[in-house]
């Protein structure tokens, strides 16, 4: 087994954040480890998103405290997060369609010799990055529009590990993807972990969260509930914890079919 | 999923990636194209991409020699070495004003001021040299600053205050028009000194071989630069352009480059205009594809969000860009002025400006952004100017004129709408 650092990457201790009058987040805790994959599960609206984004640096926290490596930190903008070793793969891939593998790789970071740009360092590198991690794309020397959606998302997850962050934020990687495509998602998902980086994975699909995280932290309507062990934890207690398992829309039917609460 | 399947290889030859087979380890999947080793590969590459709707300059390049032999069947004297030599001057001006083009259509925007400036710089470089005796250098480079400030000023108002750059610039034409009017004054036309600027389209390198020297030197410096890096690509282990595919190009390159030194010989030389040209698509060629500024560019061009992402100053980007087509509309502007040797009231109006888009646009720079080369002004141009001069040498009207030319910028926008659903289709756009 991968081996798990006593003190946490990432650890968030009572997180709260408000947009105007709604309470997004409400003491929220969570820890991640080198080399762990943990789930972050929850229904709409449950604060996954911003929760990733407090982290990221783009919404920055009302209270608690954000600890890296176990030291608090201000995450303020998205740099601090950058700078920290936090990278996140956003939904939206965000790739630049009329530019091959290389030049988006590397977007925003060329590499330069006597001010030029070194094409053949870069993709070298590029060649070695997507070696490491076993992806197979035809050829990083054409334009992204040239890939599947599988392709591009272990592009945009390659992209992200070029700064050789600690922490890699995925948000819904698999969410567009073919059952083939989703399995190179989730491969790399684990090859990631093994290089011992880790991982918050933002997923809807409790089949995607069994196979590789190790943990599943459940946020439901802002707040903690509950983190299970995967392996140890059967997916109906998962569930059972995203919807609150005494209040769902399967008790509710049961309980208005039976007359007792009017619509 | 979306790889090709239009263009999966008929003839079952697909090919085992070799660098996969190599690391052995993973299977290569079988739908992936991969290019084969040597130049038998480049010839199937060539074939998938112009399948894939990926055509680059070939239909320009097509469309220019249908042109050229057109007008030599109507009259023998069109493809003359004065001919030939008069358009490759003449097309200077509007050429530099395309390649600032080039760039703003690189991201997606457009800018309608452009002729209005290119006048506004040779009015303000008659005003300044000849009604107020400045010096003629301080003159000309004042000129071309009032173009990048004109630019910049285009670009300021699109990438902060966010207006539409259409809207920008169609006020900027107006408003330069108007501003090269009044500073030209009462007299309207200004005629110019023989000097610097007159030289720029008059003076010609009469020495026998400077053209030929000229045609060496890129030749060269093309196959050297091509060997150069194929031979860093392989030491580094990556795959390389096969040898065969160099030594094609370069040939393509000699006769080409060779022919045209022979045409210049035949009539007066070498135009100093032309070597001009050729030196700035030289440089802006590099900085698009070989720097990182360059870079953004495509990048914004591509997806603005995602540059934003990857930490790109998109509002800077805008600014210079469109500060950069303000300075070549200025170039372009004095080169204009320089072929008529005065500043006149007409300069940079009427359909001037469409003949520039037109140019960019034909030549293969997409309006969609994100998709050219600095190049296409050149063979862009050469089509432009080829159709005036064609006609006039058989003296036929500027209606006419207006029409063929209209005519072939609709079946150039049309192969750019065409070639990027293609290439949609086929995945490359």
């Amino acid at each position: 087994m991968v081996h798990v650092s006593a003190t946490p990457v990432l650890a968030l201790r009572g997180v709260s954040k408000r947009f105007g009058a709604v309470q997004a987040l409400t003491d929220v805790e969570l820890e991640v480890h080198a080399g762990e994959v943990v789930a972050l599960v929850g229904d709409n609206g449950a604060g996954k998103s911003t929760l990733v984004k407090t982290i990221a640096g783009v919404h920055p926290i009302d209270e608690g405290v954000i600890e890296w490596e176990g030291k608090a930190v201000q995450v303020n903008k998205p740099n601090d997060a950058q700078n920290l070793g936090i990278a996140t793969v956003y939904q939206d891939l965000a790739l630049c369609d009329n530019i091959d593998v290389v030049g988006n790789l590397f977007l925003g970071r060329e590499i330069r010799r006597r001010g030029v740009l070194d094409e053949v360092e870069m993709e070298r590198r590029s060649r070695e990055l997507l070696d490491t991690l076993s992806i197979r794309i035809p050829s990083v020397r054409i334009p992204i529009a040239s890939l599947s959606g599988g392709q591009r998302q272990v592009v945009a997850i390659a992209r992200s590990m070029l700064g050789e962050p600690k922490l890699v934020i995925l948000d819904e990687p698999t969410a567009a993807l073919g059952v083939e495509q989703t399995a190179q998602v989730l491969d790399l998902v684990e090859r990631l972990r093994e290089r011992g980086h880790a991982v918050i994975l933002i997923s809807h699909n409790m089949a995607d969260v069994k196979a590789v995280a190790d943990k599943v932290a459940v946020l439901r309507l802002g707040r903690n509930n509950g983190v299970f062990e995967v392996r140890s934890t059967s997916q109906e207690e998962i569930i059972s914890a995203i919807t609150g398992a005494t209040d769902n829309a399967v008790t509710r039917r049961a309980a208005r079919t039976n007359g007792e609460i009017k619509k | 999923m979306s790889i090709d399947k239009t263009s999966t290889p008929p003839e079952g030859q697909t090919v085992e990636n070799p660098e996969a087979a190599a690391g052995a380890a993973t299977a290569v999947d079988p739908r992936l194209l991969v290019r084969e080793q040597g130049f038998a590969g480049y010839i199937t590459e060539f074939k998938r991409k112009i399948k894939a709707g990926d055509l680059g300059s070939l239909p320009v390049v097509i469309g220019l020699v249908i042109i050229w032999i057109i007008f030599q069947s109507l009259n023998s004297n069109f493809l003359t070495a004065g001919n030939l030599s008069d358009i490759s001057v003449a097309m200077v001006g509007t050429g530099m004003i395309a390649i600032g083009i080039v760039f703003v259509l690189l991201l997606g925007e457009i800018d309608l001021s452009v002729g209005s400036v290119s006048g506004v710089a040779g009015a303000t470089f008659a005003v300044l040299n000849i009604t107020n005796g400045m010096n003629e250098v301080l003159a000309l480079v004042l000129a071309v600053l009032t173009g990048t400030a004109a630019g910049a000023i285009h670009g300021f108002v699109f990438a902060r205050i966010g207006v539409p750059a259409f809207a920008v610039t169609l006020a900027g034409l107006l408003f330069w028009q108007g501003f090269m009017l009044q500073i030209l004054g009462d007299n309207g036309t200004i005629n110019l000194n023989d000097g610097i600027v007159t030289k720029l389209t008059s003076y010609y390198f009469s020495d026998v071989a400077a053209a030929y020297g000229l045609a060496v030197v890129a030749v060269a410096a093309y196959f050297l630069t091509g060997f150069l890096g194929n031979r860093r690509r392989e030491a580094a282990g990556i795959p390389s352009r096969p040898l065969s595919d160099l030594v094609l190009r370069t040939v393509l390159l000699a006769v080409v480059s060779f022919a045209v030194a022979i045409v210049y010989n035949q009539y007066k030389g070498l135009p100093l205009a032309v070597v001009l040209f050729l030196a700035v698509l030289v440089l802006t060629d590099f900085v698009l594809r070989r720097t990182a500024y360059g870079r953004k560019v495509f990048a914004l061009g591509g997806s603005v969000e995602a540059s934003r992402r990857a930490g790109i100053n998109v509002e800077l980007v805008r600014i210079s860009v469109f500060a950069i087509a303000g300075t070549f509309a200025a170039i372009g502007g004095l080169f204009v002025a320089s072929k008529i040797a005065a500043a006149n009231q007409g300069a940079g109006t009427g359909e001037f400006l469409m003949n520039v888009i037109a140019a960019a646009v034909i030549g293969g720079t997409s309006l969609f952004g994100g998709r050219g080369r600095t190049w296409n002004a050149l063979l862009g141009v050469l089509v432009i100017v080829s159709i005036q001069y064609g006609l006039a040498l058989e003296g036929i009207a500027a209606p006419v004129q207006y029409m063929i030319t209209g005519g072939v910028l609709l079946a150039t926008v049309i192969i750019d709408a065409v070639t990027r659903k293609t290439q949609k289709t086929a995945g490359r756009a």
